[in-house]
Parts: C-alpha cells; sequence; structure tokens
C-alpha cells in the first residue's frame, strides 16, 4: 500500500524542505527510522507531503512552497501541520500516509479531512531522522482512511531505537490481534468542557454527541469529567515548544547546507541574512518567543512556569484513567476553515489545537476518527485519549466506533468551490 | 616582578578539561582518532545534521564517574544534561550539549603536597559535556571578524569532554602547579584520558583575585583563558596576580572579565568584560533521558578503580624502603611504576633502581624533552648496566657516561662500554704501571704524604683513576698505592 511521507522526515539520497526556504537544496545523507521500517515492511512511498514549515501551523497555509487544500472544499484549508499526508490520504491518492504531530499536527488535519490520524505515545515511533520542532512533544504518526489500516501502519513503525535515546524499550504489541474484543463495560469520560465549551461548533458538538451515544449502546459505561489545569494547556505549549524551536533551528544557518545568503561580510552576517531570508513569520514569530522565553531572568517565569503546568497536565490525566479507561472529545473545536481565514490572527490559529495539545504535553496516546459531516457538510473528527501505551486500547474503541458507524462519504473532490 | 608580598591572599580557581579517551565519541558512533584527516572522523549526529540525535556514549559516563570517585565526589543519583546556546560555526548544531545545574559528580576533594605542607582543594563539580570542532580563520589577524574565509574541522566535535572545576581554594601559582600535576596523574592512572596539554587533551582555564588578607569576601575574579601546558597557567597566575595586585596598590578596581594569556610575551589582555559575556539560555536537554546512577552502577564503576598515586606513592616507598623523594619520583605515573619494576624484575636493587631513575635517566629525559613512556633505554638494559657497576665490571662514573652516551646514540649502555673500552681496570700490573707514572710525576705530594700529611693520599687515588679516564677501579689504586707508598 503506497505512503505520502510528510516532507519532514529524511530519505537518503531525497530532497527534504519541511516546507521552507532555509533548507533550500538539503538532501540528506541518510534514512530516518521511519523510512528504514516503511521499507522493511515493503510500503512504497509515493511521494513527500507539503506541511507548515517545520510543522509550525494548523492550516498547511504556513509552507514556502504553498498551501494546501482540503479536498473537501478546496478553498479551506486541510488542516496542518500535517495538512498534505491528509489531503493526500482523504482525496485517495495514497491509502496510507505518515505526518507528526506537536501539538495536534497529525489529528486535527486527520479531523478536518475525514481520515483516521494517530498521535502514539511519545517515544513509541522513532524520532531519528525527523527535523526536530520541538524534540520532548515531537511524534511520528500514521494516517489511513480505516482503523485497521492505522493501526497495522503504526505497527509497521513501531518501535525501539537506538539512535533516539528517548525511544522506548518496551516490545510493539500487535494491534490488530484486540481490535474486535468490543467495547462492553469500558469506561468512557466524556470531557465536557471540551464538547460545549466555547468556541466550540454547533455542528462539531451534536456528531461528538451522537458518538457518545453510539458508544454507550455498544455497551460502554459513560461519565463526565472535567480537567481544569487543561485551560493553561495552551499557554504552556507556547512557550515549551518555541522554546525548544528556538534551540532546534540554530543549526540552520548557512553554514553547513540549504539557503546561503550571498556577499555576507562576515559569519553573522551571513548567519543572519541567510536565517531572515530562509524562515518564514511563523517560524520566526516562534523563535523568537522561545529565545525570550530562555533568557537569563524570564527562564523560571516562562519557560519553568511552563513545565510545572506540564506537570499539573499529567496529573489531571492520571487522575482521569483512575476513574476512565479512555476519555473522548472532538479532535477540532470547528470544521474546516477558509484558506486565509485565519492566516493573520496567530491566536485564532492556536486555538486550533486546544482540544490536541494535552496529550502532548503529557506525552500520550490519541486518535482522531470521522464522526460524520456538522451543517456545513465537512467532516468532523472524534478524538479518543488514553494513557501512555494505551494504543491498543484506543484503537479496539475507535474500531468498535467505526464498525457500528458504518463506511464514510468520500470527499466530493472537485464539487465545490 | 618582585615577591609576592603582601597585604592581599590570592583566591584561585581552576576549570580542567579533558578530553576523554573514548574510542567512540560522546552522542555517536563516530571514532576519535587524533590527527585524522579533516572531517573523516564524522556521522550525521556529530554533524549536526537536520533530523539527527544524540545517545550518550556510557563508557564516557562511566569514565566520569571513576574520574568523580578518585576525587572523592557525591555521584548525584540523578543527573541531567542541558543545552548552552550560541552560535559559533565550529559548533554543528549551535548548542552544546552539556551538564548544568545537575552534574554528575560534586563536593569532592584533592589533597595535594606543596613542598611539604598537604593542601586539600575543594572540587565543587565535575560534569560531561561535548566538544566542538575546530575552526582555522584565514586571514591577517586569525580571528573570525576579518578572516577572508574559514574552515572547519568537525572530528573533534563531539568527542566527549569532562569539566572539573575546583573550589576557589588554590592559594598561589605554585599550589595551581601541583593541583594540575596531581589531577593529570590521577587522569592518566585511571587511564581515561591521554592529558596531554600540547594537543589539547587537557585544557585549563584559572579564575583568579585578590583579596585584602584576614577578610573572607572574595574580590573581583578575572577568568584567563588560553593556557597550554602547566607551566603556562603558572607565568599566567604569577602575571595576574602581580597585575591586579599593582592594580589595586594604585587605588584601580579590578575589572570581572576574561582575558587571554599570550605565550609568548607572558601577559594577559582582555578578552570581553562580563557585559559582554552570552546568554546561554541553558534549558533540559529534550532529547535526552536523565542519568540514572543507581549504587549498583556506582559499585560497579568504583569496582573499576586502580591504586591513585597517592597510595601509590605511599606504597613504592615503604615496599622498597625508598626516601619520600624517591617514591614520589618512581610513583610519579603508572609508566614510571613499570619502568621501575621493570627493573626490579631484571635483578636492580629498588634502591639502586630508584637512584638511577631520579638521577641519570630523570636528566637524559629532560635533556630529550621527553617523558617515561617514550624512555630510550629499555629498563632491562639499565638494569643490566647497573649489575655490571655491581660486579665491579664498570665504574660508576664510566657507567654514567655510558648511560648518556647511550640514550642520545640509540645503543645499550653496555654497547657503549664494550665499544668504547670502558670496562673497569682491576689488573694490578696495569694499574701499577699508571701508579708508577703518577707518583714520578707528583713527587712534592709523595713527600707531603711521607711527611704524614695523609689526606694527600686521597688526591694522589684522583690522579690515578683521572689517569684511566674513571676506568680504574678504586680499591685496587687504594691496595696499589699504599703498597707503593710503604714499599719506599
Amino acid at each position: 500500500m503506497p505512503l505520502a511521507l510528510k516532507d519532514i522526515l529524511c530519505i537518503d539520497g531525497v530532497r527534504t524542505t519541511a516546507g521552507s526556504k532555509i533548507l533550500e537544496g538539503y538532501v540528506p545523507p541518510y534514512d530516518s527510522t521511519v523510512v528504514k521500517k516503511l521499507r522493511g515492511a515493503g510500503v512504497p512511498i509515493v511521494g513527500k507531503a507539503n506541511l507548515d514549515e517545520f510543522a509550525m501551523g494548523s492550516s498547511t497555509e504556513n509552507s514556502a512552497y504553498g498551501p494546501s487544500r482540503n479536498p473537501w472544499d478546496l478553498a479551506r484549508v486541510p488542516g496542518g501541520s500535517s495538512g498534505g499526508s491528509a489531503a493526500a490520504v482523504s482525496a485517495g491518492f495514497a491509502p496510507l500516509g505518515i505526518g507528526t504531530d506537536t501539538g495536534g499536527s497529525i489529528r486535527q488535519p486527520a479531523s478536518l479531512c475525514g481520515v483516521v490520524g494517530v498521535k502514539p505515545t511519545y517515544g513509541l515511533v522513532s524520532r531519528y531522522g525527523l527535523l526536530a520542532f520541538a524534540s520532548s512533544l515531537d511524534q511520528v504518526g500514521p494516517f489511513a482512511r480505516t482503523v485497521e489500516d492505522a493501526a497495522l501502519l503504526l505497527e509497521a513503525i513501531a518501535g525501539h531505537d537506538r539512535m533516539d535515546a528517548t525511544s522506548i524499550p518496551e516490545e510493539v504489541p500487535p494491534y490488530v490481534k484486540g481490535l474486535e474484543s468490543g467495547v462492553k463495560g469500558l469506561r468512557v469520560g466524556v470531557v465536557s468542557d471540551w464538547v460545549e465549551g466555547e468556541g466550540v461548533q454547533p455542528g462539531v458538538t451534536e456528531r461528538v454527541r451522537a458518538a457518545i451515544e453510539s458508544l454507550s449502546s455498544l455497551g460502554a459505561e459513560i461519565g463526565e469529567i472535567s480537567l481544569p489545569s487543561f485551560r493553561y494547556a495552551l499557554s504552556a505549549y507556547y512557550l515549551i515548544a518555541p522554546a525548544e524551536c528556538s534551540s532546534n533551528l540554530a543549526r540552520y544557518d548557512g553554514v553547513r547546507w540549504g539557503l546561503r545568503a550571498p556577499e555576507a561580510k562576515d559569519v553573522v552576517e551571513m548567519n543572519v541574512r541567510s536565517r531572515t531570508a530562509g524562515f518564514g513569520d511563523e517560524v520566526k514569530r516562534r523563535i523568537m518567543l522561545g529565545t525570550y522565553a530562555l533568557s537569563a531572568g524570564y527562564y523560571d517565569a516562562y519557560y519553568g512556569k511552563a513545565q510545572q503546568v506540564r506537570t499539573l497536565v499529567i496529573r489531571d490525566f492520571e487522575k482521569a484513567y483512575e476513574r476512565f479507561d479512555v476519555l473522548l472529545g472532538p479532535t477540532s473545536p470547528t470544521t474546516a476553515f477558509k484558506i486565509g481565514e485565519k492566516a493573520d490572527d496567530p491566536l485564532a490559529m492556536y486555538l486550533n489545537d486546544v482540544f490536541t495539545i494535552p496529550s502532548n504535553l503529557a506525552g500520550a496516546a490519541a486518535i482522531s476518527l470521522p464522526c460524520g459531516l456538522a451543517e456545513d457538510g465537512l467532516p468532523v473528527g472524534l478524538q479518543l485519549l488514553g494513557p501512555p501505551m494505551s494504543e491498543g486500547l484506543l484503537f479496539k474503541v475507535a474500531y468498535a466506533y467505526e464498525q457500528a458507524r458504518g463506511p464514510v462519504d468520500a470527499p466530493p473532490l472537485w464539487g465545490r468551490s | 616582578m618582585g615577591p609576592i608580598v603582601s597585604a592581599y591572599e590570592t583566591v584561585i580557581g581552576l576549570e580542567v578539561h579533558v578530553e576523554l579517551a573514548t574510542r567512540s565519541k560522546m552522542f555517536c558512533d563516530s571514532p576519535t582518532t587524533f590527527g585524522a584527516e579533516p572531517n573523516t572522523q564524522t556521522c550525521p549526529v556529530c554533524l549536526g545534521e537536520p533530523g539527527s540525535l544524540p545517545v550518550p556514549n556510557k563508557r564516557a559516563i562511566e569514565y566520569l564517574m571513576l574520574i568523580g570517585l578518585a576525587l572523592d565526589c557525591r555521584i548525584a543519583p540523578h543527573s541531567l544534561f542541558h543545552r548552552k546556546n550560541y552560535f559559533y560555526p565550529d559548533m554543528p548544531k549551535n548548542y552544546q550539549i552539556s551538564q548544568y545545574d545537575l552534574p554528575l559528580c560534586v563536593e569532592g576533594h584533592l589533597d595535594v603536597d606543596v613542598d611539604g605542607v598537604e593542601r586539600r582543594i575543594g572540587i565543587t563539580r565535575a560534569h560531561m559535556e561535548e566538544d566542538t570542532g575546530k575552526s582555522l580563520h584565514v586571514g591577517t589577524t586569525g580571528r573570525i571578524a576579518e578572516a577572508k574565509y574559514s574552515l572547519i574541522d568537525y572530528n573533534r566535535a563531539g568527542i566527549p569532554l569532562v569539566e572539573v572545576v575546583s573550589e576557589p581554594d588554590v592559594r598561589s601559582p605554585l599550589e595551581a602547579q601541583r593541583y594540575l600535576t596531581e589531577l593529570r596523574a590521577i587522569l592518566q592512572t585511571l587511564g581515561v584520558s591521554d592529558v596531554r596539554m600540547e594537543e589539547g587533551s587537557m585544557r585549563c582555564d584559572a579564575n583568579v583575585s585578590l583579596r585584602a588578607r584576614g577578610t573572607e569576601a572574595l574580590g573581583t575574579k578575572v577568568e584567563i583563558k588560553n593556557l597550554n601546558s602547566i607551566r603556562s597557567v603558572s607565568r599566567a597566575l604569577t602575571y595576574e596576580i602581580d597585575r591586579q595586585q599593582k592594580a589595586l596598590d594604585g587605588g584601580d578596581a579590578i575589572v570581572q572579565e576574561t582575558r587571554h594569556f599570550d605565550e609568548n610575551t607572558g601577559k594577559t589582555h582582555s578578552l570581553r568584560s562580563k557585559e559582554e559575556a552570552f546568554d546561554y539560555r541553558y534549558f533540559p536537554e529534550p532529547d535526552l533521558v536523565p542519568i540514572e546512577a543507581g549504587d549498583g552502577w556506582v559499585a560497579e564503576v568504583r569496582a573499576q578503580m586502580p591504586e591513585l598515586p597517592r597510595a601509590r606513592r605511599a606504597r613504592i616507598a615503604s615496599e622498597h624502603d625508598l626516601t619520600p623523594e624517591q617514591g614520589a619520583f618512581v610513583a610519579a605515573s603508572p609508566s614510571s611504576v613499570q619502568y621501575f619494576e621493570a627493573l626490579l624484575a631484571s635483578g636492580a636493587a629498588a634502591r639502586d633502581a630508584a637512584v638511577w631513575m631520579a638521577g641519570e635517566l630523570a636528566r637524559a629525559l629532560n635533556e630529550a624533552g621527553e617523558s617515561i613512556e617514550s624512555a630510550r633505554v629499555p629498563a632491562a638494559d639499565l638494569a643490566a648496566l647497573i649489575a655490571a657497576v655491581k660486579e665491579g665490571t664498570v665504574t660508576l662514573s664510566s657507567a654514567k657516561k655510558a648511560f648518556q652516551d647511550a640514550y642520545t646514540a640509540g645503543k645499550t649502555p653496555l654497547q657503549i662500554v664494550d665499544e668504547r673500552g670502558l670496562q673497569q681496570v682491576s689488573d694490578d700490573d696495569a694499574i701499577a704501571t699508571v701508579v708508577d707514572e703518577v707518583l714520578a710525576s707528583n713527587q712534592a705530594e709523595v713527600a707531603r704524604f711521607r711527611a704524614g700529611e695523609e689526606k694527600v693520599f686521597k688526591f694522589l687515588v684522583g690522579q690515578v683513576i683521572k689517569a684511566t679516564k674513571g676506568q680504574a677501579s678504586p680499591q685496587v689504586v687504594d691496595r696499589v698505592l699504599r703498597a707503593r707508598l710503604g714499599d719506599s
């Protein structure tokens, strides 16, 4: 089964752009572990998919090579940052896709494009050969049109890698084996603030409610839960991720590879001019934010505080999982928005990830799968969240729901706009 | 420069960087070979290729732990790597992975002997980091800002580096010298580094300040960089102490700054002030997990601890009944002990071995500017020479001469003895002939001896030995001379 690979994972000898001009002409001299595993599993990579520059964005508009479009409505964004992979799978260009999820970059585009997307437990899939955005949050994961395909693809790419010190040294269980065991007696916690929270589109609430009904009728025990620390998760994320990115992206300086501004009078000017010309606005914004957050005198107030919030989020999750096996909510507060609609309002754009970010902060697993169309005729994503290493459980719940839901419509590719 | 008398007390703290002698680099499999073709000992990880990740070298961490244990440090059960962020082309990622506020080894000390007085120097910490590449700035000044172009060799990038930071307990350039010598001996004994300052595998920065004698508060400190030998450290400190003292005497304040030591002029000059100091924006390295040094692991490493120089010196001195000075010389390094033991194994007596090593061997090495590892006269050959002296076939003075000549000629001392006919002459007739000649040409002295002036006898013995170029057996000369003088 052919696969679309987000253009932020290295293939030996194949250009890698990360959607950025700064990597102009860069050809990696090695394979990422994910690509090695895909080769080993006999999965052909049909192409590299577009993305927001260095995976920073929620719409794939921040690509130096132009925006990607949503197969459900070409005037709309596919979500991001793995929008290219999600759109390719949704449009049927490839049955499988690989994305990366730092704050929702697999689940949100999966939701907006009506496909399945998995954010695995941090450390389950090797990051070796993944161009880093925020190292403590980045995780590679699959896109597919069905839960079973997503489970198979994750089995193929997961597993311990000695090239990644944060890789989990445990065996990967066969996810597909337990898919059909059902949800009877399983405790599902609905995150109440998300389902009917501020800014959640009515059609999204409605579809998620219907999915809850469906799981209930399959025998799951439904309860409600409120997670107070999650209000701060977005702010914490927008300090931690930029802080790490400001350091990770320091290596793009015109010295060794990629874009080098010509005719600089010295090395500092060469660094500054290369970076000024090579990075887009959103990347620059985050580098500046992160540099500031790590500066002497500000570290404790910003980065330090954000790490405390991260600990609170982890604790809230742990408490929730004492009562529930999995949590449930929408993936994104809205369906796909118009290209350009939020491009000039970074804060509005950041709010897209408000339901996905907590799982990244906690290093936990989550999955997004289609749960029907909203009042605007666009796909809505149902998000299932579990503790670290709960992928098997999440696939089982997702599969049960998917079977009850029945097949979803294909996007009316050229029908709109 | 006058002696440092003074109203001031010198306060010195030393930061020593040591490149570890592991086979592979700190965070990748690239080899650490010194002096290879530029950019051949590299891989995606140490070149900082996009997407590459560091994986710690366990052996390097164990070496650090060994260093910490040898310095009586506490091994932190939980320690971290941080990122130290700054832009410089010889650092591929534009950040250096280094331990920061949670180092592996803390609160140790090193006891050094300063001319018979024992001084305990506190060790603040010993931590792990990675080395940078090397830049060559082509242009008249050799500085990056004025370079026509720069070349970078990343072979050194990522080599494991340990930094040992002392407390400000060092009180003089001499103490600094002794501290560094002892630290180097320990590192050498542990086998964790080549500790060659000239090749950069051991580097030192010194912090120095003065304060009014009897006060506790520290004065404003200056950091000195570019110290390429233990002697440089001592020279730079001596200069800097004098400079600060003159400034303070003249009513000037000391500026907190980093100063560069110029090997040629022996002076320090300002590099950058505190205001120009970098903000490294340290934060925990997210690509690595914490080092969890459990009791089991620490015990395992402790079990590999060899005998340390201090204990070795004491043991060698007492086992072989040597003076403390001889013991210190013989036990100065593992190679020196090896040489000593090889001498004993070849039959030399411990005292003789120690005397020869501290005397003739030390002189030859000194003159050749070599260390004992490369000693050109093997222990077995020196032992044979010592035996020849014992047996009376070569006199001591001939033996010393043969040894020095052998060292420069690259031959064994006994070969030199043979070639130059330096064997001891013990034949009564041969010696009698010389004695007669000497008596004939020193009749005045003979007369004085006969008149009861006994000390003239010694002079006459000396004349005979001199006439035989040191080869005559002193005992035989003594006997023949007495017989001749008594006869007449």
